[in-house]
């Protein structure tokens, strides 16, 4: 039985869960900085002026931009799951990552400017998700499956661009590239732009979150039910889109989260998603915060890419999740 | 008082094909309606039309008297109650949580279910034999159960008019009589108006006042039970010869 008050509690330990987090961020890493420092930072009071800096100037716009990400990534997933009726679904399935990846390339490979990068980044995920749109929507048949075959599609191409530019690139600029791709958060500029997409995707979604409820159950249900469907698919479609684009500008295709945390979730909390997308958010920005703390401490000074931690996490965790999914 | 459910000089095309032309169609509360006709003959999609699911190829659909096209999905949802014919499942659920899904058109949108949302679930979950399963699993239930969770969600829709695309499928003899019974019961009591796709004509005629007869090249007829499903008509609808037997002013019909 769905209770708001069992939503409550869930989201409430999640919170603290976050704040642990982001806590850990921002003492953690190569220059100790006590929990009283932090909050002395954090709160303006004067005394730890060298470790102040490090914290506000460094570790807080990170780990914000992290957790930012992470929410993004997870809301995206756990979206695109029920735009396309498919568990199997992440938010670069559709080729976002795709479009921002070939974006991205091609702005390193002219030796653009981070902003640049950023820009480039953000019009080529664009470009996909229109791209796939106009392609899958052509006829007006809009279906899951000519969707997920298009973005696939799409995807594909633009992994075929990336490995080109990758070939033709010039040595000393392949480093950015594969950081970028595998995802990264030091490329992260300020955390405010995917703060606020997180917190405006997250309102607009919420408000249908029991229509997509019935949307995970199909289409003529759904419609049966009193879902108004299309209009209802155009919007996740569009949020999801915007949500993986932002999270993709800001750090790269970061792999994994926007796919397990959904199915983690599930499992503990059910499918409902009144519950479920919040609960994404919140999970999701303390994975990766977790993931990148560890990303740039475990071998320090040198800074892991936090994608390939998420997904060394990812991977196995999915693979059990799989394995002991009733069928 | 309108009709609960009305077409007026309705088209049905399946891929540019007329499958129903100029039918004409009311249905007040209490009455039944089977449609019966062979495979491909346009029993769903006309009834996904008549639910107001499938823009009309021409005529109009009017649901408690107001024209289907025009009524916000909401709307629609607390006038008529639509049972497919397939129930896919992707994603994990359990019993009680999808029996709950028939009250989303009668809440708000930032409402959740109440105890009172949940009382009538179970009560329909009682009402098809799925009491005590609250908690299970959907994709853990047999055909039979899962056709039975689709009945139980409409009945916590709770409309005065139910559409049923063969309701009867994956059940065994005893559920189905069973559903029939009850949709023939709130027929009766609550003045519910149902329309059903059988395949049985003797069921058709046992538990629906009007049967409708698709042809499958837009020709349909329809009238009063005993009238229309009679060995004649039926061996011409079905292609096949049929025999009639009557025993109590119960029908069956046995192929020759």
């Amino acid at each position: 039985m769905p209770s708001r008050h069992r939503a409550i509690l869930i989201l409430a330990s999640l919170t603290l869960l976050a704040l642990f987090s982001l806590g850990l961020a921002l003492t953690a890493g190569s220059y100790r900085v006590t929990p009283a420092e932090v909050l002395a930072a954090l709160f303006g009071a004067d005394g730890g002026a060298g470790g102040a800096d490090i914290v506000l100037q460094l570790r807080l716009p990170r780990a914000l931009a992290g957790f930012a990400c992470g929410g993004l990534l997870a809301l995206a997933g756990a979206l695109m799951q029920v735009l396309l009726r498919n568990p199997l679904a992440d938010p670069y399935v559709l080729g976002i990552s795709g479009g921002a990846g070939v974006g991205a390339m091609f702005a390193i490979l002219l030796g653009l400017p981070a902003l640049g990068i950023d820009g480039l980044a953000f019009v080529g995920a664009l470009a996909a998700m229109l791209l796939v749109f106009g392609l899958a929507h052509g006829d007006g048949s809009w279906t899951q499956t000519r969707l997920l075959l298009t973005g696939v599609i799409v995807a594909a191409g633009c992994g075929a661009v990336v490995a080109l530019i990758l070939s033709v690139a010039e040595e000393h600029k392949l480093r950015g590239m594969l950081f970028w791709l595998m995802g990264d958060l030091a490329q992260a500029g300020s955390p405010w732009p995917p703060l606020l997409t997180l917190l405006l995707a997250l309102a607009a979604a919420m408000p249908c979150a029991r229509e997509l409820n019935l949307l995970a159950r199909g289409l003529m249900p759904a419609r049966a039910l009193g879902v108004a469907v299309d209009r209802l698919r155009y919007t996740v479609y569009l949020l999801a889109s915007l949500a993986t684009a932002v999270a993709v500008t800001t750090a790269g295709s970061i792999g994994f989260v926007g796919l397990v945390v959904p199915h983690l979730v599930r499992l503990a909390a059910g499918n409902d998603q009144r519950l479920l997308l919040p609960a994404s958010v919140l999970a999701g920005g303390s994975l990766l915060v977790l993931a990148d703390t560890v990303a740039r401490t475990v071998v320090a000074p040198q800074q892991l890419p936090v994608g390939v931690l998420t997904a060394l996490i990812g991977v196995p965790l999915f693979l059990f999740l799989l394995s002991r999914q009733p069928r | 008082m309108s009709p609960l459910l009305e077409a007026r000089a309705l088209a049905v095309e399946i891929g540019g094909r007329r499958v129903v032309e100029q039918l004409d169609l009311t249905l007040a509360p209490g009455e039944r309606l089977a449609i019966l006709g062979r495979n491909g003959a346009g029993k769903s999609t006309l009834l996904l039309t008549l639910a107001g699911l499938r823009p009309p190829a021409a005529g109009a659909v009017l649901l408690g008297g107001v024209d289907g096209a025009a009524l916000p999905a909401r709307e629609a949802a607390l006038r008529r109650a639509w049972l497919g014919q397939f129930q896919n499942d992707p994603f994990g659920s359990t019993v009680l949580e999808t029996v709950l899904t028939g009250r989303h058109p009668h809440l708000g949108r930032w409402a959740w279910e109440s105890s009172g949302d949940a009382e009538l679930a179970r009560a329909a979950l009682a009402a098809v034999g799925l009491h005590g399963m609250e908690e299970r699993q959907i994709h853990t239930l047999s055909g039979g159960e899962r056709q039975r969770l689709g009945i139980a969600t409409l009945l916590t829709q709770a409309p005065p008019l139910y559409l049923l695309d063969e309701p009867l499928s994956h059940l065994d003899l005893n559920h189905q009589m069973a559903a029939l019974e009850l949709f023939a019961a709130m027929a009766r009591e609550q003045g519910v108006g149902v329309v059903m796709v059988l395949h049985d004509p003797a069921l058709a005629h046992r538990f629906c006042d009007r049967a409708l007869l698709l042809y499958g090249d837009g020709r349909c007829e329809s009238g009063a039970v005993d009238a229309i499903l009679t060995a004649a008509t039926l061996s011409r609808l079905y292609g096949y010869g049929l025999r009639q037997f009557e025993d109590g002013g119960r029908r069956c019909f046995i192929p020759e």
